[in-house]
Formats: C-alpha cells, structure tokens, sequence
C-alpha cells in the first residue's frame, strides 16, 4: 500500500516538471511576448526592453528556465498583474470557495447518482428504468452552462426561492476565518450567516454535479446490473442471507468499484465545469478568477493556477487508487 | 466526458476463417481493410436463415444500428443538423451577423419568438433575428465539431500507433507526454492554447482538437496491446509476416473500433466544448457572430426579460449533443462482442 502510494507520488514529480516546462514555453509563446502581456499592446520599445530586463526574460532561455523553477520550487508563483497580489495568496484566498462548491456538487452527484443507477437497475427494462436512462442521457448531453442558466432563471428569477448569484448576501455581516462560508458560519455560531452562504451554493452546486450525477448512475445501474447475477449473490440468495446484508456486502461493495473510478475521473471536469458555473453565479472562486486571467493575460495567475490544479487533480486521483484498496481486498494483496 | 469502453470492441479476437489466415473479408466492401474474418453464423439462432454467410464485424454493427430505435433516432438528429447547417445560405432568412430588427428593439423589451411575423424566433439585443443565428449557429458549431474532432483523431491516433507498436521507451515517452496533458483538465487545457493562438474560431478548433488528442492516444495504444497478443497475431508471425504487415494491416483496423466510438462519442463533447469556448468569450469576432455559445453569453443579462435568448440556443447544443451521443452509444453498443454474441 505505501509501495503503491510511493511510487505513484514519485511519478507525480515528471508530470509536473512537464507541464512546468510546457508552461514556461506556452508564456514564452504568448502573443507578443510576455512583456508584452504585462505592459498591454501599446508599450514603447524601452520599456518593453526595461521589463525584459527586470524580469530577465532576456537571458538565455535554459537560464530563464532555471531561475523560474527555483522560484515555483520556492513557493513564487509572482505576482497577479491585475491585483499586484501574490498568485499564492489569491489561490489560497479562492480556493475554499471553489472546494465548497465541488464538494457540494460531488455530494448531490454521489448522493442522488448512486441510489439512482441502484433503483434503475433494480427495475431493469421497466418505467423506471427507462427513466432513469433517459435522465442521465439528459445529463450528459446538456452543458453546464445552459443548465446554470436554467436552474438560475426558474429558482432564482421566476420563483425566488434562491439567491441569483454571489457566495452569501453582502447584508450578512460575517466573520470569515477559514473562507469557507458555510464552516465558518458553523463555527462562530452564525448560524443564519451559515444558512444564507448554504442556500447560495444549492443552485451552482446542483448545476455544477448533474453532470457527474448522470454518469455516476449510469455507471452504477451498469456495474449492479452486473454485479447482482455473480454466483456469489446467487449463493447467498440461497443461504438465505437477509435482502439488505445481500444488497450493502455483497451488491453495492463489489459494484462500487467502478464507480470509484468514474468518480475520480469526473473531478477533471468538476474543475473545469467551476470555472463555467461560477462565472454564471458571480460566485468568486477560483473559476471566476481564472475567467478574469485569462481575458487580461494575465499569466502569472495562469501559470500557478494550472499548475496547483494539476497536483490536486493528480492527488485526488491518487487517493482514488488508495481507497480501491480499502474497497476491494484483492487490490491490496496483489 | 468521460466514458467507460469495452476493453476492445474490435471484434473477436483470435477469429480466424478455417484456413487458419487473418484473410481480410471480402464481403466488407473496403470499408476498413483487414476486418476481422468470418463470423460463423451461430447456427439455428440465427434470424436469417439462410446459407452461412461471412460478415464482417462492421456490416455487422451497421445491420444492428438500423434496427436500434436510439441510433436512428440519433442519425435522425444529425443528419438534420448537418442539412441545416450545409443549407444555411438558402434557408437562414437573414445573413448570420445582419441586425435587421435593430429598430424594434426597446429598453426593457425585446420581441420574442411570435411577436413578430418576420422574425418567428424573435430578436436579440442587438436585433438580430434569432432563428437565423441558430442556422448559422449550427453551422460554425458543427464546423468547429467535427474539424476539431478530426483534429484529435489524427493526432491521438499517430502518439497511440507509436506508442502501442514500437512499445519500449517510445511508448514511455508518448504516455509521458499524454499523461502530462490529462493532468490539466480538458477545457483548461483548450483555454489556454487558445489564449496563444489567440481569439478565432481557428484557435478553438484546435484547442479542443488538441486537448482531445489525450483520450485517442490512450484508447489506441491500449486497444492495439491487447489485440497483440491475440491469437491470430501469433498466427501471422508464424506465417512470418513482417512486423510492419502485422501492425498495419491486422492489430491496427481490429483495434479502432473503440477509437471510432469514442470519436463518435466527442463530437458530442466537441460541439459543447466549443459553445463553452464561446461562451467564454474565446470564438473572436463581433458581439453579434452568429455562435450559440456567442448568444448565450449576451443571454445572461437578459435573463429576466428574454428568456429564450438563453433556451434556444441551449436547446440547439443539447439536442446536437443528444444525437452524437445515441449514435456514438448505440455504435458501441453494436461492436461490443459481448452484445453480439446474443
């Protein structure tokens, strides 16, 4: 188990030194240069050669190269051009929203997506089967924008259940310790504080897991489909294990497997649905940032943000591989 | 989008014609050399009745597709896009950016779909006529879809054929690469190579094709190892074909069949790619281009007093999605062998 976990951070390290070297190429590549993307398209030559200086992109491009990884290696992303903030500390400032919001998201699609695919297979060829393939096939096929737009024009402008956008009312005078809304509000007793940051994740968070709810489903009608004919279900059928043993030990343990797979690899497109949903709910995460950076240029943030999405992604697929050992036995031993 | 595929949906392996050679079946048509050999018809089972005939795993998979209602319903779809956009010229009633309604358009409203009999749809904010920017709409995502598809095909398949026929450290190096792109998530990835290239429908072709090229590169490579050590591999090599022969002509056309559904299946994710590029603001041009992704960016504003600036452009990319994916799912479907053998 540690062996595996090694191994596989260890295979993290030449990923990573990639994409930094794609990055460090792709900021190279930019139109104009980077001194250019700092100074905008009507910098006079002196001071596109003044910055060129400063920041060094006039040296040798190895040297170049080796300056900037031991400054990412230093924990220097530099500095946002748009709010002069390290692009550390804005990450670190956006991330909690943006993980609230996933995980929010995750939690609907695991919460509804799985008892969904266990339902529709139980009622296999049946209405409610139809269903649920029909719905999860809805699912997939419609982006997550639309589907934002949807939820915000029915819930939020037609019947106002909801609020239409931002992370919590700004009338709400709350104390933020660890920016995640919901917690802190938990854990200063704020309780109402907690309920307003609560009910604006619902919309953007509902957007934001239809999408990997319909895949979850579907990947679980089809593994319990599969699951629930094995000879070992049939054999404790005939020793006469009661329903709910049979469907917790020995159905859903073993068809929960793929599901696991799935699950981490919808993350990659949680992160990139974020940057989509939050742009339609002004909810300020690290998505709308992005969207901000990316229309200015502004390369630094780009540069860190890409890079810290990579290792998280990579680690929660690492964890991932993990819990299939904790899951299936098998895994562990071989 | 993710999907899970059949391991490899090329067909039986190890199916051999009694001679005991991979000899490519006539009856194929040309449409891919080298198809598997004959299926043995499954004896009384079969519906056909007739003598025993030879089909390969293709014209097979066709015969399925028509008689699944989802894939012609999905066929259905795309074609009817497909004419749509090809016809845009003559059927769209206005040009994609013209705003012949500019004058009808007041502050705080907008005539919508029925209001006016010149423009069926209604109009946008910039009095464009809606039902003509979805005809076009169709046409440029379509474009986009399909080029930008192809794009990723080409590339996928050329790091997959070199990595799964050379193996060794070229293989190392490809899924290297590989891995290093599906470490950024798909839409990041397109963004950012379009921030290079600049804002244009050029640049998100070729940035969804390139974050594409990922998936077909690993589909390939794992496809063609495990039809390498298949049974009819062995055979060819005893008959002391060249390796070159053996990859080219047999473990390639047995192993694309995932590689096709899975194209199937990104068209889908390409048109919705491509409106979410758009929708970001990356497709260039002016406000008013006739882009779903486009109106449903200047939908957002008006959300309270024009909804269907947001739903029928909406609606257009769905059902486009819709179709690729019953097509592409009923595809698989038809080359499973597992579903086949029934």
């Amino acid at each position: 188990m540690f062996r595996l976990i090694g191994n596989r951070l260890l295979l993290l390290a030449p990923t990573i030194i990639g994409l930094s070297v794609l990055l460090f190429l792709w900021v190279r590549a930019l139109p104009g240069g980077p001194a250019t993307a700092l100074l905008g398209d009507k910098a006079t030559p002196e001071a596109v050669a003044r910055v060129n200086e400063a920041y060094g992109f006039d040296r040798p491009i190895l040297e170049q190269y080796f300056i900037y990884m031991g400054r990412i290696l230093s924990g220097d992303f530099g500095n946002s051009l748009l709010t002069s903030r390290p692009v550390l500390e804005e990450f670190a400032a956006r991330f909690p929203a943006t993980l609230e919001l996933t995980a929010f998201a995750l939690l609907f699609a695991v919460g509804f997506g799985i008892p969904l695919g266990y339902w529709a297979a139980r009622n296999v060829g049946r209405w409610q089967d139809q269903a649920a393939v029909l719905l999860s096939l809805m699912g997939v096929v419609v982006p997550v924008f639309f589907l934002a737009f949807i939820l915000k024009w029915v819930f939020a402008v037609q019947l106002g259940w909801l609020p239409t956008d931002g992370r919590q009312d700004p009338r709400i005078d709350a104390t933020h310790y660890t920016n995640f809304f919901v917690w802190d509000g938990m854990i200063t007793g704020e309780y109402d504080a907690a309920w307003d940051a609560l009910t604006h994740l619902v919309l953007p968070g509902v957007a934001l897991g239809t999408i990997p709810l319909a895949i979850i489903a579907r990947i679980t009608r089809a593994s319990v489909l599969e699951v629930q004919n094995a000879d070992y279900v049939r054999t404790a059928r005939a020793k006469g294990l009661a329903p709910r043993l049979i469907r917790n030990r020995f159905v859903m343990r073993n068809a929960l497997l793929p599901v696991t797979t799935t699950l981490g690899l919808q993350l990659g497109l949680l992160i990139s649905g974020a940057v989509l949903t939050e742009t339609v709910f002004a909810f300020n995460g690290i998505g709308s940032f992005l969207w901000d950076a990316i229309f200015n240029l502004d390369f630094p943030v780009l540069q860190g943000f890409i890079i810290f999405i990579a290792v998280i992604y990579s680690l929660i697929n690492l964890l991932v591989d993990v819990s299939y050992g904790l899951i299936d036995p098998r895994v562990r031993v071989s | 989008m993710s999907v899970n595929l059949p391991p490899a949906a090329g067909g039986p392996t190890g199916d051999l014609t009694p001679g005991g050679s991979p000899a490519p079946d006539p009856a194929s048509g040309g449409l891919l050399p080298g198809t598997t050999g004959t299926v043995v018809a499954a004896g009384p089972g079969r519906d056909d009745g007739g003598p025993v005939k030879g089909t390969s795993v293709w014209k097979d998979a066709f015969l399925r597709l028509r008689r699944n209602p989802a894939a012609i319903a999905g066929a259905v779809i795309v074609a009817l896009f497909l004419l749509v956009a090809v016809l845009a010229p003559l059927i769209a009633p206005y040009p994609g950016e013209a705003v012949p309604g500019a004058r009808e358009i007041t502050p705080g409203h907008i005539p919508g779909p029925g209001e006016l009999p010149q423009f069926p749809l209604g109009l946008d904010r910039f009095g464009g006529d809606v039902l003509s920017k979805l005809i076009w709409g169709a046409q440029s995502s379509l474009m986009i879809g399909v080029v930008s598809t192809a794009l990723g095909l080409a590339g996928g398949m050329v790091l997959g054929l070199l990595a799964g026929a050379f193996g060794g450290w070229v293989d190392g190096v490809v899924m290297r690469i590989v891995d290093i792109l599906l470490s950024v998530p798909n839409l990041l990835l397109a963004v950012s190579i379009a921030a290079v290239l600049g804002q244009g429908p050029y640049a998100v072709m070729i940035a969804i094709g390139v974050s594409q090229v990922p998936i077909f590169a690993r589909l390939l490579r794992s496809s063609m190892l495990s039809q390498k050590s298949a049974d009819y591999v062995l055979a060819a090599q005893t008959l002391g074909l060249s390796r070159r022969t053996i990859t080219m002509s047999h473990v390639l056309p047995n192993s694309v069949g995932p590689v096709i559904v899975q194209a199937t299946l990104t068209l889908a994710t390409a048109v919705i790619d491509a409106a979410a590029l758009s929708f970001l603001g990356l497709g260039g041009g002016r406000p008013e281009t006739a882009e779903w992704g486009r109106m449903l960016t200047y939908a957002q504003s008006e959300l309270g007093i024009a909804p269907w600036l947001a739903f029928l452009p909406g609606l257009c990319i769905a059902v486009t999605a819709l179709g690729f994916t019953l097509l592409g799912e009923s595809l698989r479907e038809a080359l499973d062998p597992k579903s086949r053998a029934r």
